[in-house]
């Protein structure tokens, strides 16, 4: 395989473990990483929990095991502009990267908020320079205005309520969370905010982001005024596939692939939350903003790409956690059900377990502060379990956990 | 094959239960058991998928 090329560009979780994959798999010709930051691989999720708590966030793996280890060159610092897949090269503003095989994972970024530009003070929650800038708002005792009742929003008013400080959250839906977990489940989770002391107004949009230079207040579309020292959006991503633009991907709201993360352009494949693939496990086409299938899928588009005659499917049940307070959120599956039932537990109190069924099929499971239960049900979907067999674990362990 | 849990960067996440439910289990204090610490053959495929899948890298395996 020597003399072959793989070029991943997007320096992040998936991108990291596709370069991993990679050299495991036995590919011993180049490797390059592309990254539009400037820093090494880093991992998000602590980014809006305990790095706002003041812990460290290191690095996946530092330059040398990059370099020396696994024979990565690095170019970090500047995006990847222009993709010609007929010449087969990524270009980088003057350089020229050429490939004989390409994972794209270039992720998503983070929607701004309109019109707020020019002021400091008001952020988005993606990267490792946008958690620094929140920290340190935090740190000086800002009075924190948070837009979007989001897992993301919902983590950066944990951090701010944990050291005391007034927040509020702004979602201009009237229930929260409704596409990533429905409405029931949605009004659940958001219940956790009235409880631990944070604002929380749906049903109502932000006007204006105000201030001389620096934010001083967010007017809200129902005419209140909300003073702030720091404005957090946390109002979605989209996926990063301007660069793409002209490179003729099929791009619909991300990266279009087939089961096996082939974008139907030789040599092209994508992985993480830029890829929309086609999970057999659902059979349906999915873009996931995940850590778990970020990972895994960044595994599987590496060996993919360099062995196309043996691409094997990526087939999965999503997964997501998020830790607000002291409690932690679990989802597995999909939340487009027709039917909801809480099995465990109590939607309004400290611990529950939500089914979520489609057709005569278990197919998604909430748990809240639910770590025993929540795999034993990905378990279940994994295997394509009925609503009825769910509902009959359900009693089993309920059963069970009375005598025990 | 071993299984060595990393204790202070596991989380109880609980992806290597689901991924390898014969090895792992997050039990009713949120905490992560080992089921067992030597891997069979049926089930070491499961276990190298858990510790590519745990977000903290806390799984590995020795011989
Ligand atoms: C604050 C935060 C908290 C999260 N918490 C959780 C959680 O609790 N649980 C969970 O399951 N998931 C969580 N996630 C989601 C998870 O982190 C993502 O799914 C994961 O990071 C996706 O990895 P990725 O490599 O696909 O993309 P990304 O991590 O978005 O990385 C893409 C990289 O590509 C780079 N890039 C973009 N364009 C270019 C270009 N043109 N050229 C070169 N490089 C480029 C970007 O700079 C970035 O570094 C969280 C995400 C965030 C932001
Ligand atoms: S996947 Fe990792 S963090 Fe989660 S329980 Fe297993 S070892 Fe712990």
């Amino acid at each position: 395989m020597s003399g072959r090329r793989l070029v991943v560009v997007g320096a992040s979780l998936a991108g990291l473990r596709a370069v991993e994959a990679a050299r495991k798999s036995g590919f011993d010709g180049s490797v390059v990483l592309i990254g539009a930051e400037p820093h090494l691989p880093y991992d998000r999720p602590p980014l809006s929990k305990a790095f706002l708590d003041g812990a460290d966030l290191p690095a996946f793996r530092t330059e040398e095991v990059l370099r020396d280890e696994l024979g990565v060159r690095l170019a970090l610092g500047a995006p990847a502009t222009a993709l010609d897949t007929a010449a087969r090269v990524v270009r980088a503003g003057e350089r020229e990267f050429g490939y004989d095989a390409l994972v794209i994972a270039t992720g998503a970024a983070a929607r701004t908020l309109p019109g707020t530009g020019g002021l400091t003070g008001v952020h988005t929650l993606r990267t490792r320079d946008d958690a620094l800038a929140v920290r340190s708002a935090l740190d000086d005792g800002a009075r924190t205005v948070v837009v979007g009742a989001g897992f993301i929003g919902s983590e950066v008013a944990s951090a701010a309520r944990k050291r005391g400080l007034d927040v509020t959250i702004v979602e201009a839906l009237p229930t929260p969370l409704v596409r990533a977990v429905g409405a029931a489940m949605g009004r659940a989770c958001a219940a956790l905010h009235a409880r631990n002391g944070t604002t929380l107004r749906c049903g109502t949009g932000v006007a204006a982001v105000e201030g001389d230079g620096r934010v001083e207040r967010v007017r809200l579309t129902d005419g209140t005024v909300l003073p702030a020292d720091l404005v957090v959006a946390g109002i979605g991503a989209v996926p990063a596939t301007g660069w793409l633009a002209g490179a003729g991907l099929p791009l619909d709201d991300g990266v279009v692939c087939d089961e096996t993360l082939f974008t139907g352009v030789p040599g092209v494949y994508a992985a993480g939350d830029v890829a929309r693939w086609h999970n057999p496990a659902f059979g349906r086409p999915m873009r996931l903003e995940h850590w778990t299938s970020a990972a895994e899928q960044g595994a599987v588009a590496a060996r993919n790409a360099l062995d196309p005659a043996n691409a094997k499917p990526y087939s999965t049940v999503p997964y997501f956690w998020s830790d607000w307070y002291d409690s932690r959120i679990q989802f597995v599956g999909v939340p487009a059900a027709e039917e909801v039932r809480v099995v465990d537990g109590d939607p309004g109190g400290h611990r529950f377990v939500a089914l979520y069924r489609e057709g005569d099929r278990l197919a998604g499971a909430l748990t809240l502060n639910g770590q025993p239960q929540i795999m034993k049900y990905r378990a279940l979907i994994m295997r394509g379990a009925s609503w009825a067999d769910g509902l009959e674990f359900a009693d089993r362990r309920r059963a069970a956990l009375k005598t025990a | 094959m071993k299984i060595i849990v990393d204790r202070s960067a596991c989380t109880g996440l609980g992806i290597c239960e689901s991924l390898a439910p014969n090895c792992f289990e997050v039990d009713d204090a949120g905490d992560l058991i080992l089921l067992t610490e030597t891997v069979s053959e049926e089930d070491l495929e499961g276990v190298r998928q858990a510790i590519e899948g745990c977000p903290t890298e806390a799984l590995r395996l020795e011989s």
